[in-house]
């Protein structure tokens, strides 16, 4: 029963992986199988100005983002963290950016960032924070798309915090708060410890999503700013000349996504689903 | 209860941590609105209005204009339909196999369920665009470019851990004493899934159906691979293209975000309850 699924997926999914390091060490096209070429299409490709550029994105939006999204997810999480009146409306609010497409709420932004009709740009014109056209700034771009995924994703964060939270039975509180110990305390040395396991899971499915942005970028800047994603979409589909540097830099992608993972498992110490069988 | 609480205190001092907390409240709800409703104010007003300066907060003049175009645009409609028929397909085979692997790993024993289960759930963490060339090689060769097939088959690996997950937590909350019965009366394991699991299961599959067909209607890296031609394209290829088709028409733009998305918030709004039970499922445990 469980065969036809993990055929699919070892068909589907790992069989390319290995093509693709194949296709990596070669000086094959899109058209063509070529022959062996050791780590030249590497070398190429980290001398690359385009390639370090959508790294460089790359890493900065994945530390910035995942970082902000953490950080406000986390407060999110102990503030809505009791019963009130409008949970369920709360709870809807939290899902809308959640539930819409990268690619559609990228355009939506992109439009209240727009120079003649963007509320956003004449808000910042207004307020004489920034004149420049945002679009057309690929440093703003990248602020830009930080803030568009923090708005998008925070909320999915703080749900997963949120359910880690409400299995911390009450009692412990209540027993710190009778030992003397304070807010910081408690947050400090029970909260966060107890929370360790949900905070591992949300940080690292964040990381491995921030890390492989794509859609984000490709719509947000209209093709302008390069993540390591876009710079693999350039390489295998658009350019027909970067097709061996495209292949080394989608093994890069995979190998790093996969050391990432790693360090979250292994040094981290986060427990994964299979270990509890 | 959380940290957050106040301790004690007066009632003043309690009041304005109320006051606090619903002001935090809609803040956060506002944030997390805004754009639909700017955009979807973006939509309806005329011309005119749209590249006012400064603008206007509420829309002083209500036009259909916008959405009188988008819908006699016939790469939009197709769009449409093509996501609504990649997605529905999408959803159909993964509850399919879906079911029948969950089934497997919450309730049957079996050798190497602990290295299968991590195979499965490693695809989530997979970067996807590190197999588009070897796929779009592949799928060349076989003449899958530009059909359905090609990111259906995609969209179902990569939703398949979503799944599978989601249904190994509800298969588990079921009784296993419902089956033993079944077993017992003598019917078989097959038979025990499809007449006292199944039916038992229904809330959990759809909330999972709901689940995965979000995350098909939403992918995009496939679909802008190896869907070349707009008789195939799903709505998140073909809208951002119409900032190059319509390039100064942002009405147009905003009032075809609006049409894809008013359903999906229109989906969670009424199935809000079970989609974070959902989405949090495996979150606590692990």
């Amino acid at each position: 029963m469980v065969l036809p699924s993990l055929l699919i997926i070892v068909i589907i999914a790992f069989f390319p992986i290995l093509y693709g390091i194949v296709l990596s060490l070669t000086d094959s096209t899109i058209a063509g199988f070529g022959s062996f070429v050791g780590f030249e299409n590497y070398t190429e490709m980290f001398q690359n100005p385009d390639f370090r550029e959508g790294f460089y994105n790359t890493v900065i939006f994945t530390v910035v983002s995942v970082a902000m999204e953490f950080i406000i997810g986390l407060g999110i999480a102990l503030a809505i963290n009791r019963a009130f009146r409008g949970r369920g409306l709360v709870r809807a609010a939290v899902l809308v950016p959640w539930a819409f497409p990268t690619v559609i709420a990228a355009v939506m932004w992109r439009l209240m960032f727009q120079s003649q009709v963007g509320i956003i740009q004449y808000l910042a014109g207004a307020m004489g924070i920034i004149s420049d056209p945002i679009l057309s700034n690929r440093s703003l771009l990248l602020i830009a798309s930080i803030l568009v995924d923090v708005w998008k994703t925070t909320p999915f964060v703080a749900l997963l915090l949120l359910a880690g939270l409400q299995v911390i039975p009450g009692e412990v509180y209540e027993a710190a708060r009778v030992d003397g110990a304070n807010v910081m305390q408690r947050f400090f040395r029970i909260t966060l410890p107890l929370l360790k396991g949900a905070i591992l899971v949300a940080v690292l499915f964040r990381t491995l999503d921030s890390y492989r942005v794509y859609d984000l970028f490709w719509v947000m800047s209209n093709r302008e700013l390069a993540s390591l994603s876009t710079f693999v979409y350039e390489g295998v589909r658009i350019s027909q000349l970067q097709f061996g540097e495209g292949n080394a830099a989608s093994v890069f992608i995979f190998v790093t996504a996969f050391l990432i993972a790693l360090f979250f498992i292994r040094v981290l110490g986060m427990r994964t689903s299979a270990e509890e069988e | 209860m959380a940290s957050a609480t106040t301790t004690g205190g007066t009632t003043g001092r309690r009041t304005l941590g109320t006051v606090l907390f619903y002001v935090f409240l809609v803040t956060f709800v506002l944030v997390s609105v805004f754009p639909l409703l700017w955009i979807f104010k973006m939509s309806i007003v005329t011309k005119s209005e749209l590249f006012a300066s400064p603008p206007t907060i509420l829309p002083q003049t209500t036009s259909t204009a916008e959405y009188a175009q988008i819908f006699s645009d016939s790469a939009f409609q197709q769009a449409l339909v093509n996501s609504t028929i990649i997605s529905t397909v999408t959803t159909v085979i993964c509850l399919f196999f879906g079911s029948l692997t969950a089934y497997a790993i919450a309730r049957m024993r079996f050798r190497f369920k602990s290295p299968v289960m991590t195979l499965i759930l490693s695809i989530s963490f997979f970067p996807a665009v590190a197999i588009i060339a070897p796929l779009f090689i592949q799928f060349s060769q076989v003449g899958l470019i530009n059909t359905y097939a090609s990111v259906i088959i995609t969209d179902t690996v990569f939703a398949l851990p979503l799944t599978i997950w989601l249904l190994v937590a509800f298969f588990r909350e079921l009784p296993v004493d419902l089956e033993d019965a079944a077993k017992v009366d003598g019917a078989t394991t097959i038979q025990a899934f499809r007449k006292v699991i199944v039916p038992l299961a229904a809330p959990g599959v759809f909330t999972t159906a709901i689940l995965t067909f979000i995350h098909a209607w939403n992918e995009f890296l496939f679909a802008n691979t190896f869907l070349l031609d707009q008789s195939t394209q799903p709505v998140t290829v073909v809208i951002p293209n119409f900032a190059t088709v319509y390039t100064v028409d942002y009405g147009a733009q905003a009032a075809a975000a609006v049409v894809v998305t008013v359903p999906l918030v229109i989906m969670v709004l009424i199935f809000q309850r079970r989609i974070v039970s959902g989405l949090t499922a495996g979150a606590v445990k692990g």
